[in-house]
């Protein structure tokens, strides 16, 4: 492959992250043609499904919440450099945090107190779960990569076990907790399952974007991921900033629990993180880091989430998924095949420039 | 003479750089030919393009005579050229006889392979003198002993002609000496050698012919018995003309830096720095020459608090540092050290941030650019352009990606961040590397301005015009050593004695 | 009391029984992290073999038909990541986290659109159809349980004796000496992720058509990763691989025996058995216990400087 010159740059930042995913929906097209359903049929559902009715739009912005926590987590350590593939364990642990905060203290505090209280809790249990394999990295050279994938297997363990033997509501079938006293309830924002959630990721996304782009350590973290050389250079501590960026990225991903459960569930669950911190690396990719790309990335995998479901209940054929499917491809030719288009799009702008 | 291989007008330009001028020379057989320059002469291309990992724009390479094209490594190897590379392209966890034999096995199956190298080993080994352990892992092999195998990697495929690039560069005085027994040995046996070096002890040792290259031209052909040390020193250095600096003298004042007996130990135990003694007193410019890797980096490094020194104290504005008790970039920069490094873009700067971003590299934690949490960014974007105002860097607009600055405005701006903090001192690495003319002159202004304002400026370059137009003391650098000290105004072949290893004629002959 | 003899001989069926794909995807695994190239993407692999070896089985009514079938499935996956991360030089590990969720979708929705079961595949009945046990009915020695043991020697010697094999050790290292030596990096790779591919797509057969009747969603649960932690635990070398393997099917069958029993007081529990291997991979990584090297150029794409 000859030395990659850089497009315009917005063609980097555009053109580029399109064309990517126009290739996915292609790929995604012609699975559903040859599962024998017109594409432009189950688009056009997909999107009605979607957007067609407040119902769904509540929908699809609740799924939006979860994928903007985990997509600011991926990017946050991203911008450190490192890879923050744990998203599933530390959401999972921060819904652990915030669960336990709320059983303890939900009979007798205000919904006012109990709500931050629960906030903190899931970001305190989710920085804490990806403060390990931080640690590990930082001090003893342990792959970041590595050790978080296997912490999401023990963070699964022990939440079964967790559910099953020490929470599980008396008298219940099911490994779930008691249901949450009404003060641990998120306001719900227009009758099913978004709430005011959303109004916390918005605010994280101003929060990342202020630290990042305002703070000093934000300053500090960004150069360590760009130029580990220029961050010694610079007087930075390379083994803090990795324990810094990976906690923030663990406590981002851990506020998924207080979306599902206190803003939905109401009670401590399994297998709530359902994929959504995977999902939140296409999301990052998607969303170039910035809080803002991700936002509308986080809406595009939400629209996807629900448009799917409703699709696989108006096709049979379609399974909800399809949706999952769709999530695999984006991460694909995003991720991993980024540069695919390159050489057609610099032919292109060649052709431009010298016509 | 016979001529093992022929080079006729070879021409490569990489980019705007042109790195090699229409060079012709011939080597030839079963001699040691020596090539000696210095850095960015362009010995290293040139041997490259011999073997294949670069081709030519221009030229033509002859084999025995035969015109041949050179398209890989794989053809040099098929024509029985040989290359020792300086950095070795061996893997640590294999043994010697796996490295030797990977990529000549002969067969599928390594068995059979394995006993044939075994075999052909041994007889190389007393043939050529090379006494290495077949079976031992090259991780617990010393230099020399590694450098001994890529040599039999070399022979082991049949090469009789043979380039080694700077082979000194990583080994002991000893080892050095072991190598060109060696080496006579192998002339002995009728393999054609060619040394590329920047030692002058080595050219007089070792050679029969010396080519001397200076910026990507031949300059001069010699046999060696009829050339001494100081005629190829001054036909490296070249008599060049000085960019005159309108200077006042200096006026050294109090000692800001102070090294004593600095040294720097690597893991294996190399000495990178030996016993390095050094002052810098404030409104003077010091200026270190030398051919790059001869310990100036990690002089930098040490300075700056990047690395801490393994011997030897280092004093800065009343704080001493050393082995245990280190420094740290922060720190040295909270003593008034500013530090321009030799690599802008790994070092001193980040690519893909805005100019206004680059501007407060290591300062972003100061008090004037961020206020409790928060980075105050309009005072960061005043500074910016303060800072491109004053030092002219072109274009004016802190908001544009550091990478679209040009190599000369990037320079101007690093400098100037540097600058702008009136530290006590200033060390500046390769200050005007890939930097255009204008810009050079503009930099060489503002470090002498700096040093009239009072403060210590030390300069390392490899460009030495540079360090004779600013310099009012200039220290050489060989071997991790320093080893002599000169004033301004300077005669260049004692200068490029020394940076070629060389001792100056006032000492007595020892070694050198 | 059962028979202690019975007993050992039935916990080391079982081990072996739930050992066997890992032990084929460790290989696969090894394969390609020795080369360089991390695969985070086993678990993708098998499923999609799983799948597509019932799939083929069912409707061909034919076992040899099916391992067939899902061998192609994994090395398709494996061509997908070997174009990613050699060709197009991106993110390894990215690529191999899409191809997983890639498969785990594809598989059902493929599934579905194809036998209309929710996913599952038709059971698969009789000799034909499945991979049976050879000798032991009872113990569940199919045909691929001693070809996974026999992949393992296999897989020692051809890394350790053939000229194949010391190149791609060299190519995980070094890929820069590999290139001077006039070898083609990318060759080698390619080679290295289609044997993965290879091994990969027997263990994920095997899943679906000999330890069970069919495919069923998500049947590997996991089990790539645990062959991933196998390669690491093994210090990326075969012999110990396959003791991590043996360690970890073992904890898993005797997992259910082990529930109710104390250790100093305290009851195990199953899940904690369950996590074992996880975390004694991550201790290793710590350097805990001993300390884990891994193939120096990993995870690197490699660029030609000139």
């Amino acid at each position: 492959m000859r030395a990659r010159r850089p497009l315009p740059a917005w063609a980097e930042i555009v053109l580029l992250p399109l064309v990517n995913i126009a290739l996915a929906f292609i790929t995604v097209g012609i699975i559903v043609r040859i599962i024998g359903v017109d594409p432009l049929h189950a688009l056009e559902l997909l999107v009605v499904g979607a957007f067609g009715s407040p119902e769904s739009i509540g929908y699809t912005l609740y799924y939006a919440t979860n994928f903007i926590f985990t997509g600011l987590a991926v990017s946050v350590a991203f911008h450190g450099g490192l890879f923050n593939i744990g998203g599933e364990g530390q959401a999972y642990i921060g819904g652990l945090g915030c669960g336990l905060a709320v059983l303890a203290l939900d009979r007798y505090l205000p919904i006012w107190l109990m709500i931050p209280v629960g906030i903190a809790a899931a970001a305190l249990f989710g920085a804490a779960w990806a403060a390990v394999p931080a640690w590990l990295q930082a001090w003893r050279g342990s792959h970041i990569v590595i050790t978080t994938i296997m912490f999401n297997f023990v963070a699964a363990a022990l939440m079964v076990y967790l559910m099953v033997n020490v929470l599980i509501a008396p008298g219940s079938m099911t490994p779930q907790s008691r249901n949450f006293e009404p003060s641990a309830f998120m306001p719900a924002m227009g009758g099913n399952a978004l709430n005011l959630s959303l109004a916390l990721a918005l605010l994280c996304c101003v929060g990342v974007w202020v630290f990042l782009w305002h703070t000093p350590w934000g300053y500090a973290l960004r150069t360590m991921g760009h130029n580990p050389e220029a961050a010694i250079y610079a007087g930075t501590d390379l083994r803090r900033m990795t324990m810094l960026g990976m906690c923030l990225s663990g406590a981002l991903a851990g506020l998924v629990g207080v979306n599902e459960l206190m803003g939905v569930h109401h009670r401590i669950v399994l297998d709530f993180p359902a994929g959504y911190g995977f999902a939140g690396i296409a999301v990052s990719l998607m969303g170039r880091n910035h809080p803002l790309g991700i936002v509308l990335a986080a809406v595009l995998f939400g629209a996807l989430q629900q448009g799917g479901a409703e699709l696989s209940f108006d096709i049979p054929n379609i399974t909800r998924e399809m949706v999952v499917v769709i999530q695999g491809l984006v991460i694909l030719f995003s991720g991993a095949l980024v540069h695919l288009p390159r050489p057609w799009l610099q032919g292109l702008f060649a052709l431009r420039r010298s016509s | 003479m016979t001529a093992a291989i022929e080079l006729e007008r070879i021409d490569k330009s990489f980019g705007s750089v042109h790195a090699v001028r229409g060079v012709s020379l011939a080597i030839e057989k079963g001699a040691i030919t020596g090539i000696i320059g210095e850095n960015g002469a362009g010995k290293s291309t040139l041997m490259s393009i011999l073997y294949g990992l670069y081709r030519a724009d221009a030229g033509e390479i002859r084999v025995d005579g035969r015109p041949v094209r050179m398209e890989s490594p794989h053809d040099a190897i098929a024509h029985g050229i040989g290359m020792v590379h300086q950095h070795f392209m061996l893997i640590d966890s294999f043994t010697v006889l796996e490295n030797v034999v990977l990529g000549a096995e002969g067969g599928p199956l390594l068995a059979k392979g394995k006993a044939a190298a075994r075999a052909e080993l041994e007889r190389l080994e007393r043939d050529y003198g090379l006494a290495v352990d077949s079976d031992a892992l090259v991780a617990e092999l010393s230099v020399g002993e590694q450098q001994r195998v890529e040599i039999l990697k070399v022979l082991f495929r049949g090469a009789r002609i043979l380039i080694l690039d700077e082979p000194s560069a990583v080994l002991t005085p000893q080892e050095t000496d072991q190598l060109f027994r060696i080496l006579a040995t192998l002339k002995e046996r009728g393999v054609t050698i060619v040394l590329i070096t920047h030692k002058l002890r080595e050219i007089m040792a070792a050679t029969d012919r010396v080519y001397v290259m200076r910026q990507g031209q031949v300059v001069a052909e010699r046999a060696t018995p009829a050339t001494h040390p100081e005629e190829l020193a001054e036909l490296m250095v070249g008599r060049k003309v000085r960019l005159q600096l309108d200077k006042a003298p200096p006026h050294p004042g109090e000692v800001r830096l102070k090294a004593e007996h600095l040294g720097l130990v690597d893991r294996r135990g190399v000495r990178l720095l030996d016993d390095i003694d050094l002052e810098l007193r404030g409104g003077e410019i010091v200026g270190i020459a030398g051919v790059s890797g001869n310990g100036q980096t990690e002089l930098l490094q040490v300075l700056s608090g990047i690395r801490p020194p393994s011997t030897g104290t280092l004093t800065v504005c009343g704080r001493t540092i050393d082995a245990g008790h280190p420094g740290d970039p922060a720190e040295m920069r909270d003593l008034g050290v500013a530090h321009v490094p030799e690599d802008r873009q790994r070092q001193g700067m980040v690519a893909a941030f805005r100019a206004s971003e680059t501007a407060i590299l290591g300062y972003h934690e100061q008090p004037q650019f961020s206020r409790t949490f928060l980075l105050n960014l309009p005072a960061v974007g005043a500074h910016c352009a303060r800072l491109m105002e004053r030092f002219d860097v072109r274009p004016r607009v802190p908001g544009l990606r550091s990478s679209s600055f040009s190599g000369g405005n990037q320079q101007k701006l690093v400098l100037a961040r540097e600058m702008a903090q009136q530290p006590k001192v200033l060390l500046v690495g390769q200050p005007t590397r890939g930097v255009d003319i204008g810009a050079i002159e503009f930099i060489h202004r503002e470090l002498v301005r700096s040093r009239d304002a009072g403060c210590a400026v030390l300069v390392v370059s490899v460009e030495l015009d540079e360090i004779l137009s600013l310099a009012d003391r200039i220290l050489v650098m060989f071997a991790g050593k320093i080893v002599g000290e000169v004033a301004a105004g300077a005669d260049e072949r004692t200068l490029g004695l020394m940076m070629a290893g060389a001792k100056t004629p006032v000492l007595s002959g020892a070694e050198g | 009391m059962e028979d202690p003899l019975a007993l050992v001989f039935l916990t080391a069926a079982a081990t072996l029984r739930v050992a066997t794909p890992l032990i084929l995807c460790a290989m696969g695994g090894l394969f390609s992290e020795r080369s360089g190239i991390i695969d985070v993407g086993l678990e993708g692999k098998m499923l999609m073999a799983a799948f597509f070896s019932a799939a083929i089985a069912a409707v061909t009514h034919s076992a040899w038909w099916g391992v067939a079938a899902g061998i192609a499935a994994a090395e398709v996956m494996a061509l997908l990541h070997g174009l990613a991360c050699i060709t197009y030089r991106g993110n390894q590990v990215v690529s191999g986290v899409a191809l997983n969720i890639l498969a785990s979708g594809l598989t059902i929705v493929w599934g579905n659109a194809w036998f209309h079961r929710g996913g599952q595949t038709p059971a698969l009945e009789g000799q034909g159809e499945r991979l049976l046990p050879l000798f032991f009915p009872r113990a569940g020695d199919s045909i691929l349980v001693y070809l996974a043991l026999l992949a393992v020697p296999i897989t020692w010697w051809v890394i350790a004796r053939t000229r194949f094999g010391l190149r791609l050790r060299a190519v995980g290292e070094m890929p820069l000496a590999v290139d001077t030596a006039g070898i083609s990096v990318s060759w080698l790779r390619y080679r290295a992720v289609l044997l993965c591919g290879l091994l990969a797509g027997l263990a994920g057969s095997y899943i679906a058509i000999a330890q069970n009747a069919g495919f069923t969603r998500d049947m590997t649960a996991g089990q790539g990763f645990i062959a991933l932690a196998a390669v690491i635990f093994g210090k990326w070398r075969p012999f110990p691989a396959l003791g991590a393997c043996l360690m970890f099917g073992l904890l898993d069958a005797v997992a259910i025996r082990l529930q109710g029993v104390r250790v100093a007081g305290i009851e195990v529990p199953v899940q904690l058995i369950q996590a074992l291997p996880y975390l004694l991979t991550v201790f290793l990584l710590a350097g805990f216990i001993g300390r884990a090297i891994a193939p120096r150029a990993i995870g690197q794409p490699y660029e030609k400087e000139h």
